[in-house]
């Protein structure tokens, strides 16, 4: 089975399970914070003063359990990290909003969740932080268009994890994380026996097991790594219905589960010049058109809005991939022929890149397709496997008349649909957006 | 009958609080299996947002077209509400409630320092609140969904604002102990 389940990545009306499973989330969540002493804004602000640092503890107790269990489903190939939110970096607003959150912590005694668990058990001050939350949250709708430039851009890196950060492996920084942890719970301690006389002798033995164990699953990650592109591309699976027509009956439908390389074999994701073309003026979909041949050939002839990336270099604008485009975009491989492409494609998949398709028989196709009366285009009878197959006059680029064709003059074009949108979750619906 | 059941909720022996180290791993699982399950971590600052809009939604809608943040939330057929943080929100406040209901803690009371009024505490809360919400939507979530969810997936700016959050609290401690002292 593949993680995250795909019907649960976001609420859906058509799927009233997912309420149900989130608001579970929500209730567990709730229930730990308010069975974890969170309901009481004293207990949040002695962190402050060092008299009791519960609020660290749980906080980062949390952060590294989670972590490695994580880090851990991901090693083993259970669950696919490019299906998990990962808050987007934007450090300017990152940094001036944490620090306002830190003088609201302190001059309110709570977070936003813990105002819940307070309020919920019948704590006047956690209620009026709720209600004042609710007056924050609308005063920054109200006063956001201000600042709204630095805000959507300033110290923007887009999903940026520490691993990337510091070029060392994720196991190596969750290694890393939990030996911080550690010694940040072994010095609070320390700290809640010299400010809140707290004897130590009386705290359960069992923590350092659980340190120990910690530790180990920690290890456990390093020694898994991640799964490498190729696994991931022999595990991905596509989804393709066929309907079939009756007459007189309700239509049969035929689902066929097909891997990567069946989807090759079959030719389901090569889409032809026609459908390419048209795709432009497809409200329902965002077409990106990716060359991955070499700058010069791009140079020579390319499509029009078409976006270079030589097949070496498009490892680097996976994470771009991932996380920017609008969710119903198209992402349409092309190079001469189709071997680079097809090369590009497999790295996309094994990457988790949804909706990638091949443009059939590449740019020398398109050209056959769309160019055919335009003279200055000479083929060139020696051209190889995945080698330009015309000689150009000069290095036009996308100014020849064939990279941008006539929408009029093409209104009508027959052709077989191969690609079918698959809409994933909207980015901007993750976190806590 | 009801009154019954409603005293037996109310009037509980109090139990003690989990261990931290305990309550942080429960935790820990339960974001994990968010993440496993979903994909998504914790929050819960976006759906006072949200419900915020679907107020503003539902009494100015003309509002929401000139304000660009609320129009991502609730332009045109959205609805704000419909997103996956608004149930967590609303579980996470059921969940807290029947912690208390089973370990003797729901009570109608004020937690404070020591040596300031109730309606001082009333207020410095709801001013609080103000506060730590406005910062929470600039940095786009708050110690649920990025101290917490961002730390867990090793998201950078996660653990910035984490370190950010945890330095603007340190640094205005001591000036407002009184409240706490």
């Amino acid at each position: 089975m593949n993680f995250p389940l795909p019907s649960f990545v976001a609420v859906s009306a058509a799927n009233p399970w997912t309420y149900v499973l989130f608001a579970v989330i929500g209730f567990a969540f709730g229930y730990t914070l308010e069975m974890s002493g969170f309901g009481d804004s004293r207990k949040l602000a002695a962190q402050f003063y060092f008299t009791e640092l519960t609020v660290l503890k749980v906080m980062f107790t949390a952060i590294t359990v989670a972590m490695v269990l994580l880090f851990g489903a991901v090693g083993l190939g259970i669950l696919d990290f490019s299906q998990v939110w990962v808050n987007p970096t934007y450090l300017a607003s990152g940094i001036v909003g944490g620090l306002i959150m830190g003088v609201g912590f302190i001059v309110g005694g709570f977070c936003p969740t813990t105002s819940l668990a307070s309020a919920s058990t019948g704590k006047i001050d956690g209620m009026l932080f709720m209600l004042g939350g609710f007056v924050g949250a609308f005063l920054f709708g109200e006063t956001e268009k201000y600042f709204d430039g630095w805000y959507t851009n300033a110290g923007y890196y887009g999903r940026l994890t520490l691993d990337q950060v510091f070029g060392i492996p994720v196991g190596a920084v969750v290694v890393i994380v939990i030996l911080m942890a550690l010694f940040m719970f072994w010095g609070s301690e320390q700290l809640e026996r010299i400010f809140g006389k707290r004897d130590l002798s009386k705290e359960p033995k069992l923590r350092i097991a659980g340190a120990v164990a910690l530790f180990a699953g920690a290890v456990a990650v390093l020694a898994l790594g991640t799964p490498s592109i190729e696994d991931k591309y022999n595990k991905a699976t596509f989804t393709r219905t066929e309907t079939i027509e009756q007459v007189n009956a309700d239509p049969i439908v035929n689902t066929t589960i097909y891997s990567a390389d069946e989807m090759l074999a079959n030719r389901l994701v090569f889409t032809s010049p026609a459908e390419v073309f048209k795709s432009r003026y497809n409200q329902s979909m965002n077409p990106v058109y990716i060359d991955v041949r070499s700058e010069a050939d791009y140079n020579l002839y390319h499509i029009e809005s078409a976006v270079n990336i030589p097949l070496e270099r498009l490892t680097e604008v996976i994470p771009v991939l991932l996380s920017e485009p609008p969710a119903n975009s198209v992402f349409i491989l092309m190079s001469n022929d189709e071997t680079a492409a097809i090369d590009a494609w497999k790295i996309l998949v094994g990457s988790s890149v949804q909706n990638a398709y091949i443009l059939e028989g590449g740019v020398n196709n398109w050209i056959a397709f769309f160019g055919e009366s335009d003279k200055a285009l000479q083929p060139a009878p020696n051209a190889g496997d995945d080698q330009l197959g015309y000689v150009f006059p000069a290095a036009l680029g996308s100014r020849y008349e064939s990279c941008d064709p006539d929408p009029i003059e093409y209104e009508k074009l027959e052709f077989e649909a191969r690609i079918k949108l698959q809409l994933k979750r909207d980015k901007s619906g993750g976190g806590c957006g | 009958m009801t009154t019954q059941t409603r005293k037996s909720i109310f009037n509980r022996p109090e139990k003690a609080y989990v261990q931290p180290y305990l309550g942080g791993a429960i935790l820990g699982i339960v974001l994990f299996l968010a993440f496993l399950l979903t994909g998504n971590g914790l929050g819960s600052s976006g759906a006072t947002s949200r419900l915020d809009a679907a107020l503003v939604d539902a009494i100015a809608p003309a509002h929401v077209d000139n304000t660009p943040y609320l129009l991502k939330m609730a332009g045109g057929d959205k609805n704000p509400l419909d997103d996956w943080i608004v149930p967590v929100f609303f579980g996470a406040l059921f969940g807290g409630f029947t912690s208390g209901a089973f370990n003797g803690r729901l009570k109608i009371t004020t937690t404070k320092g020591p040596n300031i009024s109730n309606h001082t505490r009333w207020l410095m809360a709801f001013l609080g609140g103000v506060i730590f919400l406005y910062g929470a939507r600039m940095a786009r979530g708050c110690t649920s969904g990025q101290a917490l969810s961002g730390g867990a997936t090793l998201a950078a700016g996660s653990w910035v604002i984490m370190f950010a959050i945890f330095g603007g609290a340190y640094a205005v401690a001591y000036f407002v102990r009184k409240l706490w002292l």
